[in-house]
């Protein structure tokens, strides 16, 4: 039992980028655009994160901050080639961010060569430092789990999450947005501008996106790798589905998935764990997400016209 | 229809221009020299070095091997295409193929060549298997391909080097034992003629798959109904079609496609199983392969080998300073190339004029 | 009375086609004016440009005497337009009040503030006495309730014109009629109508001025009282229209297909069709008129296949097809014309020759042990393309989706006569089709008629179904309320029937 408490706080380490990145997703399926290219993204936010964490570490204490900083703007631009090319060319969107997948993957590890000299960045001193806040970390039971050497995006999550669902379902934004998912049609014949919408919903997937990369490789790495997010990006998307394309769903989703990510890990501390194969805790998220899929895709209840190609003359 | 058929052509080849292209100005913008690119797939292509004047058969030899098993995961990421599947789980497929080239390998005896087509046969039923369940999940509860199978991919990844470690035997953690000759695509006359290249008989199971793919997509009752699916599920219902076991058999073959790549990785390129910390890309390899050739068996062929010469050009570049992954940056340029000119099209048909005079409601003006 | 909208000499071009032709649309306020032409006409075109959707490319638009340029639908709604389009552009799970107030949201800070949304859209209903619930999902209401918050959409916008775009397709008779009430009712209080429309009984009901388009060009407008229907009908198509078809009396034979007690579950899960039962007659045309929406759509799915059958048989020369796949149906002689031939009738990405096949490709002569024989196929394209005259580009090599919608009905026919089937189930056979098409296509049908098989004819213009079949149906709430002789009922009885009022069973 004391092993569970000690392996939330890792849970939501590693929770926290997959929430992230997941409501990213859901502001880009809401607008109608399909955005698989989250993985893609990630990674240039995460190399972003490091290399910027790398470069001002020497001078600032707050160098991880500034590297989350980066890796918001980096997954911006590079999230307006996903929306120019699905907004203004109406290609595929699948093909569209598949593309962007494999050009992030080329292109970090290339600026890593040109900057590092190596098929990785240099190593970072601190990364994200854990925090805790006085006063509050010496509460009964959640003192010690919540805000005693905690990781600061643990709480950018926890507000992003309400922020997300305040903005889709109160506000007049958040209900043109999902007009523009559902109905595209309906919401242009009321005078919204859809491709305005659909930009808006991309940029800021991207820009989730590229702070869940910086979060992930500032959280859980030393430096950044090929392998910094290692299919996150897609488990994010499974977690949107998982989570019904709503803000708590995705965060209930994405804190099941960071569990199982935690065993991985403390596995071989729970009795009726050890004999397992480390290869199956590794394979654990995948098999969940697959899993999950099967369960919930047939109960799908994504925006309606979410992938499909918006045709203004259509009518 | 000749100026459709010349567009097909002339588009991608418009594509894989432009990606190189972007490639050369990102090189120069990072202050690498775009020549040095070129150089390195030229002699990849043709074994000449031009700077130094030497002619060295060993790099065609591996611009073949490097060739071949992404001429195969194109292969099956088109086969998926026609029924309307994105496959990204080629990498997966392929993993279980070597994983089934290795069982077969190390645990039949038989003589030659028994052996080696046993190893080839096992690793297409371990890819088609591994491709039928996304393909039974797709069909039958409507889960969507694309993060299925890269789910698929990860958990293939870790199961293979479990059971590469804990079943077959593998003492260093990297690879296994060495497979006997008779098991092995490899043959001492052909690497000698490619002066000690990799080069093996995979060159015929591929050729073959080129062949099996046309015949099935143009000439078969099977590829009939799969194209029509693949255009109109509706129409291909309400004709009498079995649309949902069409979907899971276009996801057999296209499995089987992807296990003989493995097969061909394994037992040809190399002859031992391996470890693998990371996926190895043949699944993007073959998605650049599939939209660059179009879906067509030919087109599959030669952009397979534009992307085999890639690859096989990589060290070579490493070696005039310019980093290995230009290549992924010019396969992804090209990709998304190629995604816009699907956009392109689709922006065309919707403004093709009616022929007659009489309109129909859809065109409704 | 001064015009309130003028559209003056209006050019509007698309890549192949003049669309509106040199316009001339001048609108009185307070009336209503229709507007009259058959598909293609033009007439959406130019109310597209009115709302903001288009930009002509010549020509001139005046509100209220002042000359305007539209530039996009929030200008027109400022300028008092507000359009009802024939497809309704609702989202599905927004509520009612969501999907008015959409684009224009009353706010309180950063919030929506739904009460004095919901408070605003129940005045303007009770005012106009369009009858909704606010808080209802769209998904869960009726059509007729789904047009009115179309209408509330506009009057939320204080709109002074309202065009109504062909709205009467998917009423029932009592729902039109409430429609014209609800017309009236707006005239009355001050706004201005625009009705576009083919359907002439409604223009001599509700409106006072009709404008008659053809082929993108202006025909004339006329006064609605001084001007009869037939002399409209020949406005709107250019020449004497023959409104019936020639035909024979039925020589009805045996019962050949036999739908015992069939019991169909629609999408939501609810009995689409009840304990429904009916007979068809070789040699017989048995027409199924009814709303959309009433189990017609089910009944055809059930029996062609695409979906199951609850209970119940449907009997094909005595053999039941319910518990059997769709391909071995087809094999035991049923013919299907599909109601969207686009999506259902035909691979638009297919080639003709390959659409003419798609049934029988895997048997000979089309194919032997799995391999195509293309010869065959394309010899079989060449002479049904013949024998039907399908006019296409490229003979068989033409892609389905470049053929106009005339020429893919009959292809479709043609392929499906060919197959010589027994029974033919024909779903909407003349939707979006010129009057030379729907002649070819009437007629057709009567032949194979006249050959002995058995046609159950399904359509949602009643015309059709008055004008070509030998008996006719009528289906209400899943069930038949009545079976009668084509040649002993009319228009008003069949409206009766259809809207629940009136039951008879022959």
């Amino acid at each position: 039992m004391n092993v569970l408490y000690t392996m939330l706080p890792i849970a939501f380490v590693y929770a926290s980028p997959i929430v992230v990145a997941a409501l990213g997703g859901m502001f880009s399926e809401r607008s109608g655009i399909v955005n698989i290219a989250l993985e893609g993204i990630m990674l240039v936010g995460a190399f972003a994160g490091a290399a910027v964490t790398i470069l001002l570490e020497p001078i600032s204490p707050a160098a991880g901050y500034y590297g989350l900083l980066a890796g918001v703007v980096a997954g911006m631009i590079f999230s307006l080639l996903h929306a120019y090319t699905s907004v203004n060319l109406k290609a595929d969107q699948v093909i569209s961010g598949t593309a962007l997948n494999i050009l992030a993957g080329g292109l970090t590890v290339y600026l890593c060569e040109i900057i590092y000299h190596q098929q990785r960045s240099t190593t970072f001193e601190r990364g994200l430092a854990k925090v805790s806040i006085a006063g509050l970390e010496d509460l009964p039971f959640i003192g010690p789990l919540f805000f005693k050497n905690v990781s600061p995006p643990f709480f950018f999550m926890l507000v992003l999450v309400l922020l997300a669902w305040f903005a889709v379902y109160k506000t007049p934004f958040g209900l043109r947005l999902r007009s523009c998912g559902e109905h595209p049609q309906a919401a242009a014949s009321m005078g919204i501008n859809v491709f305005r919408m659909r930009y808006l919903g991309v940029v800021i997937s991207g820009a989730l996106a590229g702070l869940s990369g910086a979060i992930m490789v500032l959280t859980q790495d030393i430096q950044f790798t090929a392998s910094s997010v290692h299919g996150t990006g897609f488990i994010a998307l499974g977690c949107l589905i998982f989570g019904k394309w709503n803000p708590w769903g995705v965060l209930g989703a994405g804190l099941f998935f960071g569990f199982a990510e935690a065993v991985a890990i403390y596995a071989k501390d729970i009795p009726f764990l050890q004999g397992i194969p480390l290869e199956f805790f590794y394979l654990l998220p995948y098999l969940l997400t697959a899993i999950a899929l099967v369960v919930f895709s047939s109960k799908s209840v994504g925006p309606k016209a979410s992938g499909e190609i918006y045709d203004p003359g259509k009518r | 229809m000749a100026k459709r058929t010349s567009n097909a052509i002339l588009i991608p080849i418009a594509c894989v221009l432009l990606g190189f292209v972007v490639a050369s100005i990102v090189l120069v913008v990072t202050g690498r020299n775009p020549g040095g690119m070129f150089l390195s797939m030229l002699q990849a292509f043709t074994g000449i070095n031009v700077q130094v004047g030497t002619f060295n058969p060993r790099y065609i030899g591996e611009f073949f091997v490097q060739s071949m098993p992404i001429i195969l995961s194109g292969l099956a990421v088109g086969f998926g295409f026609k029924v309307g599947l994105f496959n990204i789980g080629g990498e997966g497929q392929l993993m279980m193929g070597s994983l089934a080239s290795i069982a077969v390998a190390l645990s039949v005896h038989l003589p030659a060549p028994w052996h080696v087509i046993l190893v080839l046969v096992a690793a297409m039923v371990a890819g088609a298997f591994w491709g039928a369940i996304p393909g039974f999940l797709k069909a039958r509860f409507n889960v969507h391909e694309v993060v299925m199978t890269i789910m698929l991919n990860y958990v293939a990844l870790y199961l293979c080097n479990w059971m590469i470690v804990s079943v077959f035997g593998s003492t260093d953690h990297i690879k296994t034992a060495m497979f006997p000759q008779t098991a092995l695509l490899k043959d001492a006359g052909l690497t000698a003629l490619t002066n000690g290249s990799r080069l093996n008989w995979g060159f015929v199971p591929v050729v073959l798959a080129v062949i099996v793919y046309w015949f099935i997509i143009e000439r078969t009752t099977f590829g009939f109904s799969l194209r029509a699916v693949g255009f109109s599920k509706e129409a291909a219902r309400c004709s009498g079609m079995k649309v949902e076991r069409n979907i899971v058999m276009s996801m057999v073959v296209s499995g089987a496609f992807a296990g003989l790549a493995g097969a061909v990785l394994t037992v040809g390129t190399f002859n031992y199983g391996r470890v693998l910390s990371t996926a190895e890309g043949y699944g993007m390899d073959g998605i650049a392969v599939a939209l660059v050739g179009g879906n067509n068996a030919f087109g599959i062929f030669l952009s397979g080998l534009l992307f085999g010469m890639l690859k096989a050009a990589q060290p070579l570049m490493q070696s005039q300073g310019i980093p290995k992954d230009i290549a992924n940056i010019i396969q992804a340029a090209i990709v998304l190339f190629v995604a816009m000119k699907y956009g392109i099209d689709y922006l065309l048909k919707k403004i093709r004029p009616p022929k007659q005079e009489t309109f129909d409601e859809e065109a409704r003006v | 009375m001064p015009y309130i909208i003028e559209m003056l000499d209006i050019i509007k071009d698309f890549p192949g086609i003049r669309a509106n032709d040199n316009v001339t649309l001048q609108v009185e306020q307070g009336s209503i004016h229709a507007l009259l032409g058959e598909n293609g006409a033009g007439k959406s075109t130019l109310m597209s440009i009115l709302f903001g959707l288009y930009r002509p490319d010549s020509g001139t638009i005046k509100v209220r005497g002042q000359e305007v340029e539209i530039t996009d639908p929030n200008h027109a709604n400022q300028l008092g337009i507000g359009m009802v389009h024939q497809h309704f552009k609702l989202v599905h799970n927004f509520t009612v009040t969501e999907n008015i107030i959409l684009g224009l949201e009353p706010r309180s800070g950063l919030v929506i503030d739904r009460k004095r949304a919901a408070k605003r859209v129940r005045e303007i209903s009770e005012l106009y006495a369009l009858n909704v619930d606010p808080e209802a999902k769209i998904e869960d209401i009726s059509v007729g309730m789904q047009q009115r918050v179309e209408i509330l959409k506009m009057l939320y916008r204080n709109a002074e014109i309202l065009i109504f775009d062909e709205p009467t397709a998917v009423l029932t008779p009592q729902e039109i009629h409430e429609l014209m009430q609800i017309m009236r009712r707006l005239v009355g209080e001050g706004k201005t109508v625009l009705l576009i429309t083919h359907k002439l009984k409604e223009i001599k009901e509700v409106a006072s001025v009709c404008t008659v388009l053809r082929r993108g060009r202006l025909v004339k407008t006329v006064d609605v009282e001084g001007t009869s229907e037939e002399a409209m009908a020949e406005m709107m198509v250019g020449r004497e229209v023959n409104f019936h078809v020639d035909k024979a009396l039925a020589k009805p034979g045996d019962v050949l297909l036999s739908i015992e007690h069939l019991n169909v579950r629609n999408a939501k899960g609810l009995l689409g069709v009840k304990d429904l039962s009916l007979e068809l007659r070789s040699g017989e045309i048995l027409g199924l008129c009814g709303i959309d929406g009433n189990g017609q759509t089910e009944l055809v799915r059930a029996i062609t296949g695409l979906v199951p059958v609850e209970s119940g048989r449907i009997l094909l020369n005595g053999q039941d097809l319910a518990p059997l796949a769709i391909k071995r149906r087809l094999d035991l002689g049923l013919g299907h014309i599909p109601e969207d031939r686009q999506r259902h009738g035909l691979v638009l990405d297919f080639r003709l020759d390959e659409n003419f096949v798609v049934h029988s490709y895997g048997r000979p002569p089309f194919s032997r042990a799995g391999i195509l024989d293309k010869a065959r196929i394309r010899e079989n394209a060449e002479r049904l393309i013949g024998e039907f005259d399908v006019r296409c580009g490229q003979g068989g090599e033409t892609l389905a989706r470049s053929m106009s919608g005339g020429n893919q009905q009959k292809a479709i026919l043609a392929r499906e006569i060919d197959r010589s089937p027994e029974a033919f189930v024909i779903s909407q056979p003349t939707r979006g089709l010129d009057v030379g098409a729907i002649e070819y296509i009437h007629k057709r049908i009567v032949e194979e008629r006249d050959k002995g098989k058995a046609i159950l004819l399904v359509s949602l213009e009643l015309d059709e179904i008055l004008d070509v079949s030998d008996r006719i149906a009528v289906i209400y709430n899943g069930e038949i309320v009545g079976i009668v002789n084509a040649s002993e009922t009319d228009e008003n009885e069949l409206g009766l029937m259809m809207s629940g009022s009136k039951r008879k069973v022959a």
